[in-house]
């Protein structure tokens, strides 16, 4: 067997034994009284890209920071690659961490040209090399001509891929990255994202991005973790947390999303006022509610029905259907362009989850 | 133990010794700055009690009056001169206005040293003046004594005026100016509306302008020994240049401190509740009244007779009699070399003091290294003659200490070095750097030190590949302005002045106190000219619109951010 070989190449065992790129264990920041980041941990594992969504001041910002160093939590640890760089009475410099970082400024030195500031994070190489390597980065970032320009002659997609190339030339362990689009105007937005997402997956690099667009964090992560006041609430693929949120907090920063009543009645199905549908859930609390999202309710013209349309959006693709049940509560649905509903129709309304539905334990009154 | 671990322990600590090392760099630089304050403070607290007897049964009582009839007078002096001409330019339209705007900042250009011996030689009893009444009214005609406290007074107001001048010019330009509107609607007058709401919104401003008049008029001897007036200042200079009598100096100069501590105290009660306000991003300027016939006309030769008196008329006279006088001589060179020197070496060690202290600020962002780099400025609101003394008590406490360590460095600490006068210059100066080339480094966005900083670049590499290329106009503005500052001081030199080392100032100051007029105003037109250099910048930040402490034209300058946040 090749694996008791003593001088077996150990590649495949080390690759499945491979060391998260990131793992926090129990960070905490505090400022003053506020608890800005609240016992998280997490990891990143090698070459995977998790995006970090929530809304501002959850602490998503601060986290980042503390991962590159420039700032200390006052409790937990932090390996990068599996190699300790913050611990209870440790902190390594985050010159000597091997991280990379992008802001959503424009942080690429003014008084150095394209090719400098991609070698500035290149000491302690042979000037061959640090050619070579450059004029890769600048290769992957397909910019290659641009090495003699200085920062002002660049766009702002155009800095923003500089930045990505600076970082990515060191070949840091995890690349940092946080709203690195927030600056861009919205039309350059899709495009340097495409376009960058398709850099880091090409350069294979670990990635931890932070963002506080839910359609930027689920469309570019293979992970999403979902962050609010301070606590990560949910990590895991884009589908589970939009589909199967575990609160409603990941419910709602993720989509819109309508809670409403369910009661049991027995053989695996639940009922509602949009309709009953199957589910293995288990009533635990007094009262729970099952998540309807636009795109998982429709519902067909019927005099008898007990909806009424109070609302119509259309947004050219699909339209949007605001409404309202015999209770006063309302939601929306989405439905094809081809429909047409004047306001005031009595409808019928039904489920259409397609998958599990996700039911939770209603907010406390 | 993996060996992970070793090596996290080896950045660690590493880590932890470039923050330290940083802020002991502060720290360091701060007791430096620290020191002679701390040394005339102690004899202040500390006094002996044969010293203070005998001044006070021989000079002090005299000193005592003089110094507080000066600062009154001057303060006066100042608060009309100033205050008036900041009201009369920004409150009224006439001819001339918008030149007589910046124009009458450039009093700031003569120091009281050159002005002072000019108005002797033209006012005195030997001078044009005084000539032509006795020509026409016989020898007994009666003038007023100009050596005097009256004439050490006027010719302090002529060269200070500006300070307030220029505070008080842009708090009732631009903040007053909603104020005024409103007091306008509500049925006042334009002087009314002025009496009731302007005057009391740039008091803040006002105050500190006189302030920092105060504490130059504490700072120079030079000028009051002209008119042989003998203040707290004139008594160090004369109790050390007389009788190198360490103790009773550093007794005077505690004195000097005193008054400066008063001085800083009631520039605290004068501005009362008030807070001087920050621009509050409207542009909007007073609106002025349009003046016509005769009042338009006594504006303007106001205007004109305030600027020719402390400018014109001087800057004339100078440039006659070095036309006549012909040539340049040896002696000039070699005293403005020397004063290049000086200035070049104060200049650079603030820089490099300045450079450390805010780099520190980034690398270390902590409380005590904030708090440290804010002591290092403390020398802008130290009169001259404390530093000097400070000074020279520190470098002999320093040799007396080198000496029981058995290192022998006969009397090169104590007098004579050029080390002396530079460490007093770049307390004194300590300001202008820190503030200039920290508000310069201010402008390099975090981030961008951080993302060197990961790309692996340590403290150091990121000052000189980073910071010191993007902040080097800050730096060269500071170097600059420290420079002129250091080339035109007089009073801490004529202190510390290394035995035959002597500066362009002390040549002038030498001839003019023996009527060498002619002879002196070469080395003056130079000073006057270069001192030219800072106030161009500062009119030029005017003109942009900027507020006037941006640019700082001296240390005192300093003050105004200072004693009003």
């Amino acid at each position: 067997m090749s694996t008791r070989e003593p001088l077996a190449p150990p590649r495949a065992p080390d690759q499945q034994t491979q060391p998260p790129a990131v793992e926090l264990n129990g960070i905490v920041k505090r400022f003053g009284s506020t608890t800005a980041v609240d016992n998280v941990a997490l990891s990143i594992e090698s070459g995977e890209l998790l995006t970090l969504v929530g809304p501002s001041g959850c602490g998503k910002s601060t986290l980042l920071r503390m991962i590159a160093g420039l700032m200390q939590p006052d409790a937990g640890e932090i390996l990068l690659a599996g190699r300790p760089v913050f611990g209870p009475s440790a902190s390594v410099p985050p010159e000597d961490r091997s991280v990379g970082l992008v802001f959503q400024e424009n942080t690429l030195f003014p008084h150095l040209n394209v090719r400098d500031n991609i070698a500035f994070g290149l000491k302690g190489k042979s000037r061959r090399q640090v050619a070579s390597r450059v004029a890769e980065v600048l290769e992957l970032v397909e910019l290659g001509s641009f090495l003699k320009r200085f920062p002002h002659e660049l766009s702002g997609g155009e800095r923003q891929r500089v930045a990505l190339a600076r970082a990515l030339a060191p070949e840091p362990t995890v690349l940092l990255l946080d709203e690195p689009f927030a600056n861009l105007d919205p039309n350059l937005r899709s495009q340097v994202r495409g376009q960058t997402v398709e850099i880091l997956r090409r350069a294979g690099a670990s990635v931890l991005f932070v963002t506080h667009d839910q359609l930027e964090a689920m469309s570019l992560g293979d992970r999403v973790a979902v962050m609010g006041s301070g606590r990560v609430e949910q990590i895991g693929s884009p589908k589970t947390v939009f589909h199967l949120p575990t609160s409603r907090f990941v419910a709602a920063s993720l989509g819109e999303a309508y809670f409403l009543p369910v009661t049991l009645c027995g053989n695996g199905q639940i009922d509602c006022e949009a309709g009953r549908c199957a589910s293995d859930c288990q009533l635990t609390g007094d009262r729970m509610e099952i998540m309807v999202r636009p795109h998982d309710v429709t519902f067909r013209v019927d005099p008898a029905g007990s909806g009424r349309v109070v609302g119509i959006e259309f947004q050219g693709a699909h339209i949007l259907y605001q409404v309202q049940l015999p209770s006063g509560r309302r939601l929306r649905c989405q439905l094809p362009h081809t429909t047409d509903v004047p306001l005031g129709t009595a409808v019928a309304v039904q489920l259409a989850h397609g998958h599990e539905p996700v039911v939770l334990p209603a907010r406390a009154e | 133990m993996r060996p992970a671990t070793n090596s996290l322990e080896k950045l660690v600590k590493r880590g932890h010794r470039t923050e330290r090392a940083w802020a002991a760099l502060v720290a360091v630089i701060a007791l430096v700055c620290l020191a002679p304050a701390v040394v005339i403070g102690w004899s202040l607290l500390n006094p002996t009690a044969e010293v203070w007897s005998h001044l006070w049964s021989t000079v002090l009582p005299g000193m005592l009056w003089s110094t507080v009839a000066l600062l009154v007078l001057v303060f006066v002096g100042t608060a009309i001169l100033g205050g008036g001409m900041a009201w009369l330019v920004s409150g009224y339209n006439f001819p001339g206005r918008k030149a007589f705007t910046w124009m009458l900042v450039l009093p700031l250009a003569i120091p009281g040293y050159i002005l002072g011996f000019v108005f002797m030689s033209v006012f005195g009893f030997t001078g044009p003046i005084q000539g032509t009444l006795r020509d026409l009214f016989g020898p007994d005609v009666p003038v007023p004594e100009v050596r005097s406290l009256w004439g050490a007074a006027l010719v302090l107001s002529l060269s200070l005026f500006p300070y307030v001048y220029l505070l008080g010019r842009a708090a009732i330009r631009e903040q007053a100016t909603t104020g005024y509107e409103v007091a306008r609607s509500l049925g006042y007058g334009h002087l009314a509306a002025a009496r009731k709401v302007v005057l009391p919104m740039a008091r803040p401003s006002l105050v500190a302008g006189l302030t920092l008049v105060m504490l130059e008029t504490l700072t120079d001897f030079a000028t009051v020994i002209y008119f042989n007036v003998q203040t707290v200042s004139v008594g160090v200079y004369r109790v050390w240049k007389g009788m190198f009598d360490r103790q009773a100096a550093s007794e005077l100069a505690s004195l000097v401190l005193l008054f400066a501590l008063a001085v800083l105290a009631l520039e605290r009660l004068m501005r009362g509740r008030a807070r001087y306000e920050q621009h509050t991003g409207s542009r909007r300027v007073l609106p002025t009244k349009a003046l016509y016939g005769a009042r338009a006309w006594a504006a303007t030769a106001t205007c004109c007779a305030v600027l020719t008196v402390a400018f014109f008329a001087p800057v004339a006279q100078l440039l006659y009699w070095a036309a006549i006088r012909g040539g340049f001589e040896s002696d000039y060179f070699s005293y403005l070399s020397n004063s290049v020197t000086l200035a070049l070496l104060a200049a650079t060690l603030v820089a490099l003091a300045s450079i450390g202290v805010s780099n520190a600020r980034r690398f270390s962002p902590s409380r005590p290294v904030r708090v440290m780099s804010q002591l290092t400025v403390v020398g802008y609101a130290l009169p001259g003659p404390v530093i000097a003394i400070g000074v020279l008590l520190v470098l002999a406490a320093l040799d007396g200490l080198l000496s029981s360590l058995g290192i022998e460095v006969p009397g090169l600490l104590i007098t004579g070095s050029l080390v002396g006068v530079a460490y007093a210059y770049a307390v004194r100066f300590m300001a202008l750097g820190v503030n200039g080339i920290d508000a310069s480094l201010q402008k390099v966005p975090m981030e961008l030190t951080l993302s060197a900083r990961s790309l692996g670049a340590k403290p150091l590499r990121v000052m000189r590949k980073i910071h010191l290329p993007m902040t080097k106009t800050g730096i060269a503005v500071a170097l600059l302005l420290v420079g002129i500052d250091a080339l035109k001081e007089l009073p801490m030199v004529l202190l510390l002045r290394p035995f035959g080392f002597d500066t362009l100032p002390v040549w002038i100051w030498q001839l003019a106190s023996q009527s060498r007029w002619e002879d002196a105003a070469l080395g003056s037109v130079t000073i006057i000219a270069a001192s030219l250099v800072p106030v161009a910048l500062l009119t030029r930040s005017l003109s942009a619109g900027d507020r006037p402490e941006d640019l700082p034209t001296s240390p005192a300058a300093v003050t105004l951010e200072h004693v009003n946040t």
